[in-house]
This record gives C-alpha cells, sequence and structure tokens, in this order.
C-alpha cells in the first residue's frame, strides 16, 4: 500500500511517501473488532502465515509463513476468527520501502542515505495502515523479541487503539551484551571490502561476507548451549576424522553456521540489517522516565500476556519479568507464561504445545470478540 | 500446587476460604492451581488480582478460564510485587510444599495488608492416631505415602500459631474444615484442614 503522505521520524527526518507491503488472513467482521496485528523481528516478513501458490496452483517449497505454527485456521491465533495482519517494517528489504529502493528525492537508490527508523517508527507507520484499512482497534498486537518490542510500543504510543498486548521472548531495551552482539555484526558488514559505506548497489557487488558473519554470530545467541550441542555435539563433517586443516570446515557446528550464513547473504540486504539491528539498540521506553519501567508503563492501558523461555539468553526471562514487575505497578491485567523450553531465542518460532497452548487458551478466553 | 477441588463448582472448603476475603479486594493467589478460587472471588465477590503458579498445565488452565496468572516459582520469593500492593494474599495449601515456607510467609505479610493461609493440619486425630500405631498417615487431605509426598512440611494448627508470633503476625481469625464445617471448638485435633487470617502486627 502506498502512503504519499511524509512520515515524520524520531529522528527529526522525514519519508517523504513510502509503501508498505501487508497480507491478511481471515476477514475483518463487521465491527471491525477481530483484527489482530503481528510485528516482526529481525530477518522476517509481513508473510506470517500459509503458503504461496506457484502458476501451476501448487504449493511453492519452503514458502509457508515466518509464523505459521502459531497463526491460520484453528491455530492458535485462529484466522478463522481473527482478522490477521502481517506488515513488513520500513527500512526493511521485502518489499515495504526500504534502502533497495529509489530516493523519490535524488532519484537514487537509497543506499546508506535510508533515513534511521526507531521501533516507534515503525509503529506510526503501522498505525497509517491501519487508518487505510478502517481499523481503529487492534484486537490485539503481537510479535516475538524485536516484534514484541514493537507491541510494547504499541501500548504506549496509541494506548487506545490496542485491547491487548501479546509480547514474546522480548525486553524492555537490550543489554549492553545484546547491543555488542549487534555491534559485531554490523561492523562485519561496515568493513566487508564490498560494502562501500552502504552504496554497493551503485557497485554492483554486495557485501555478502559481512552479512554472513554477521548471520552465523546472530544464530550462535539464537541457539543454547544445550540445543547446540544436541544437534551438532562434536561431530566432524568428514567421517575419515580430523584433517589437520585451520581453514577447512572440520565440525558440522561450522559447517551449519556457514551454511546459514550463506543462505541469509543470498535474501537480506546489508543495509537493512544496520538499520534493524540500530532499531533494537535504541528501543528503550523507560529512557525518557529516568530508567523507570514502571512509569513508562503508566501510559499502557492494553491487558498483557507475555511469554517468555527458559533458555533464552539473547532475551532472558528476567528481562520479560521486567515488563510484568512494571504492569503490577500499574495494576494492569497480565499474564505470564515461562516456557521451560530448550530451544533458547528461537523457540519463540518453534512449535512448543504448552507455548501454543497458552497463546491458544489466551486468545480464545480474553481476546475473542 | 494442588488445589482443594478440580470440580467446576468450589468444594465447600474453598466457599468457606472465599468468605474471607472482603468484596471487591485486591488479590494475589500464591499457588493458585487452575486458578478455581481467583475466579470464584473475582465472579461472585467483585474482586481483582493474579495468580501465581508454577505448573505448565495449570498455568494454562488459568488464561483458559480468563484469571490472570504469572508462572514463577515462588522460591525465587516475591520481588514482583510491591509492598502492600495488596488487599489480601492467599496461601491455599501451598506452604507445605514449600523450602522457604517461613520466608514466604513473611512475604505474605510484606505484599499484602491480610494474609490467608491454609495447609493440612497435621494434628487431625486420625492423624495422631495413624503416628501412635507406628505409621505415617494416609488420608483424604493427606493422600500419599511418606516416601513420595510432595509435602515437605507438616504441621499443626498449634505449630502455625507459633510461627505467626516468631513473625509477629497477628492472628485475626483461625479455624479447622472438616468435610466442609468451620471447626472452631478444639480444630486443631477435630479438623483435617487448617485455616489461618493473619496481618502484620
Amino acid at each position: 500500500m502506498h502512503f504519499p503522505e511524509a512520515l515524520p521520524l524520531q529522528s527529526g527526518a522525514s519519508i517523504r511517501a513510502y509503501d508498505l507491503s501487508y497480507e491478511t488472513y481471515g476477514q475483518l467482521n463487521a465491527d471491525k473488532s477481530n483484527a489482530v496485528l503481528i510485528c516482526h523481528a529481525l530477518n522476517a516478513s509481513h508473510h506470517v502465515a500459509g503458503v504461496y501458490l506457484d502458476d501451476a496452483g501448487q504449493v511453492k517449497a519452503k514458502s509457508e509463513g515466518w509464523w505459521d505454527t502459531m497463526i491460520g485456521p484453528a491455530k492458535p491465533v485462529d484466522t478463522n476468527q481473527f482478522f490477521v495482519i502481517g506488515v513488513n517494517n520500513l527500512g526493511s528489504c521485502f518489499g515495504s520501502t526500504g534502502p533497495m529502493q529509489t530516493n523519490p528525492d535524488t532519484g537514487e537508490v537509497y543506499g546508506a542515505d535510508f533515513p534511521v527508523v526507531t521501533v516507534q517508527d515503525w509503529v506510526s507507520a503501522q498505525a497509517r495502515l491501519l487508518d487505510a484499512l478502517g481499523i481503529q482497534t487492534l484486537a490485539a498486537v503481537m510479535g516475538g523479541s524485536l516484534g514484541g518490542m514493537q507491541a510494547l510500543a504499541w501500548t504506549l504510543q496509541y494506548p487506545d487503539r490496542v485491547r491487548h498486548a501479546v509480547v514474546v521472548a522480548s525486553a524492555p531495551n537490550l543489554t549492553a551484551e545484546n547491543i555488542a552482539f549487534n555491534e559485531v555484526a554490523r561492523r562485519a558488514i561496515v568493513t566487508d571490502p564490498d560494502f562501500h559505506g552502504g552504496h554497493f548497489y551503485r557497485h554492483g557487488v554486495l557485501p555478502k561476507r559481512g552479512l554472513r558473519i554477521a548471520r552465523m554470530i546472530g544464530h550462535i545467541t539464537y541457539l543454547s548451549d544445550d540445543v547446540m550441542n544436541e544437534k551438532f555435539g562434536r561431530q566432524l563433517r568428514d567421517s575419515a576424522g580430523i584433517k589437520f586443516s585451520t581453514q577447512d570446515v572440520e565440525f558440522q557446528i561450522e559447517s551449519y553456521l556457514r551454511y546459514q550464513g550463506d543462505k541469509f547473504a543470498e535474501y537480506f540486504d546489508a543495509n537493512t540489517y544496520l538499520l534493524i539491528t540500530r532499531a533494537l539498540d535504541y528501543f528503550d521506553p523507560a529512557g525518557e522516565f529516568g530508567g523507570d519501567l514502571s512509569r513508562a508503563l503508566a501510559q499502557a492501558t492494553a491487558k498483557f500476556l507475555l511469554v517468555s523461555f527458559t533458555t533464552d539468553w539473547r532475551f532472558a526471562p528476567a528481562r520479560s519479568r521486567e515488563i510484568v514487575k512494571a504492569l503490577l505497578d500499574n495494576q494492569r491485567d497480565v499474564s505470564y507464561a515461562e516456557i521451560d523450553a530448550p530451544h533458547g531465542h528461537d523457540a519463540f518460532l518453534l512449535d512448543d504445545a504448552r507455548y501454543m497452548g497458552v497463546v491458544r487458551s489466551y486468545f480464545q478466553s480474553k481476546v475473542a470478540p | 500446587m494442588t488445589v482443594l477441588s478440580n470440580v467446576s463448582q468450589p468444594s465447600p472448603d474453598l466457599l468457606s476460604i472465599a468468605r474471607l476475603v472482603p468484596r471487591g479486594a485486591r488479590v494475589l493467589d500464591l499457588g493458585c492451581g487452575t486458578g478455581e478460587l481467583l475466579a470464584h472471588l473475582i465472579k461472585e465477590r467483585g474482586c481483582s488480582g493474579y495468580g501465581v503458579e508454577l505448573n505448565d498445565a495449570n498455568v494454562q488452565a488459568c488464561v483458559a478460564r480468563g484469571v490472570n496468572v504469572l508462572q514463577l516459582n515462588l522460591e525465587e520469593g516475591l520481588t514482583v510485587f510491591g509492598d502492600h500492593t495488596f488487599d489480601v494474599v492467599l496461601q491455599i495449601d501451598t506452604l507445605q510444599h514449600l523450602r522457604n515456607a517461613e520466608v514466604m510467609l513473611r512475604e505474605t505479610a510484606r505484599v499484602g495488608r491480610i494474609g490467608i493461609v491454609a495447609f493440612p493440619n497435621f494434628g487431625h486425630w486420625p492423624n495422631r492416631l495413624a503416628v501412635l500405631r507406628g505409621r505415617m498417615p494416609v488420608t483424604k487431605v493427606l493422600p500419599y505415602q511418606w516416601y513420595d509426598t510432595p509435602n515437605i512440611r507438616v504441621g499443626t494448627l498449634q505449630d502455625f500459631e507459633a510461627l505467626a508470633v516468631k513473625n509477629r503476625l497477628q492472628v485475626l481469625d483461625r479455624f479447622g474444615l472438616q468435610d466442609g464445617r468451620e471447626i472452631r471448638f478444639m480444630p486443631n485435633a477435630r479438623a483435617s484442614r487448617a485455616v489461618f487470617k493473619v496481618q502484620r502486627a
């Protein structure tokens, strides 16, 4: 959808005109009270559920939406009941206006000139999409990780437009360690000789080496030590044994990380990676309240469900509990599930019966119109 | 944590306890099980509040009932709750599972204006009789064998009274429950369940 009106950004800059890619699932009911907005995390898109068909009407391989375990007919967020909206954020690389597209002011590809966008900016843009769809109030806004931050930001920016917020594996801000991981990833990209200060499109190259390393680091932090050991342990790729090589792949974990890095570098935009990790770094609703999250969340009137996973060390349960505490301090309705899953941060995308059960129950008992 | 009853109609014991909670009170239910009591208090007595529960299935049952529930381990304390933030803190059949039972009692008094504590009364005469006969009791309220019981604390009404005094808690009310009836005459011997209503002295 095209938005001709400029969007003022938190930085003071603005985006003159922009497009947002979105998908919807299910039917908006007559009084428009069953809309659920899904916010995506770092590398996801508006394609949250379902599959794509090819020209012959066959299901395209690996075209499932990124939260297809959670959203769809008869799933925990039941699209037979709810009108679900997936939207690709500004600055991303899956169809919404981002650094790969042409800057209408210069006629050139944005590249590094794409303005820095924040979680709040994304929420402002999402609100305009809802306006355009004629939806005043969301039955729920929902997201995991960075998507959870957007859900939280919704309850602060548009408290009267959100009945429920479902915040999964998220945090009220990033810790120093978390920012550090983002910075390593960014340095990997920026120091790639093919990066060209972010204007690599002009040179007809892509900083794939940097993107690969960024993704490898990310992947390590999304898994738990236990799961990595269980999946790969010290398995060697070559059954004949070690090769006494410092540069060849020896261990299966190396092979896995390289594969993930290669795959990611094929489809993800380097400038988008920088922009989105920065949005993560900057998010801190308590910042303007002297670090007092309880005061920050006093504006939120939505009812909350928070979910965290015990082995998630990137967005640890303690961070979700901070949000719970701040909501309790404001006497808000909140439920909190701490799922004892082994998969680390990735657990929020996986199918765990307890996790799915809690979300399903919440939507049925509380969110359902 | 166990609950007094899993049937949809709250048991007479649970209703007796519910009557101790003032109408409209803000309630924190520690070890709230499937949220049965909390749901009853919200619906019938206009209360509001939260349950705390550790068990996954119970947490989901609470959410399914529409009751606010927080999946937290009571052994880690009540740090997410501010001082005096609740009118009533309930500990119904929770105390006997807690390693830090005394700390939790103090926390209950810190967080709530009133604490209501219920637990199996080991002083009930059939229990005494069983021990006199040389065996640990197995009853409706204490249905486990000594080697597989989840109840790591067993105590009597008098024991709890002493613990309350030690922690400078004032006992506002105390009675026993037996087959859904309140026992006020010699409850320590005549009731299988003990109920206390306490506040900071």
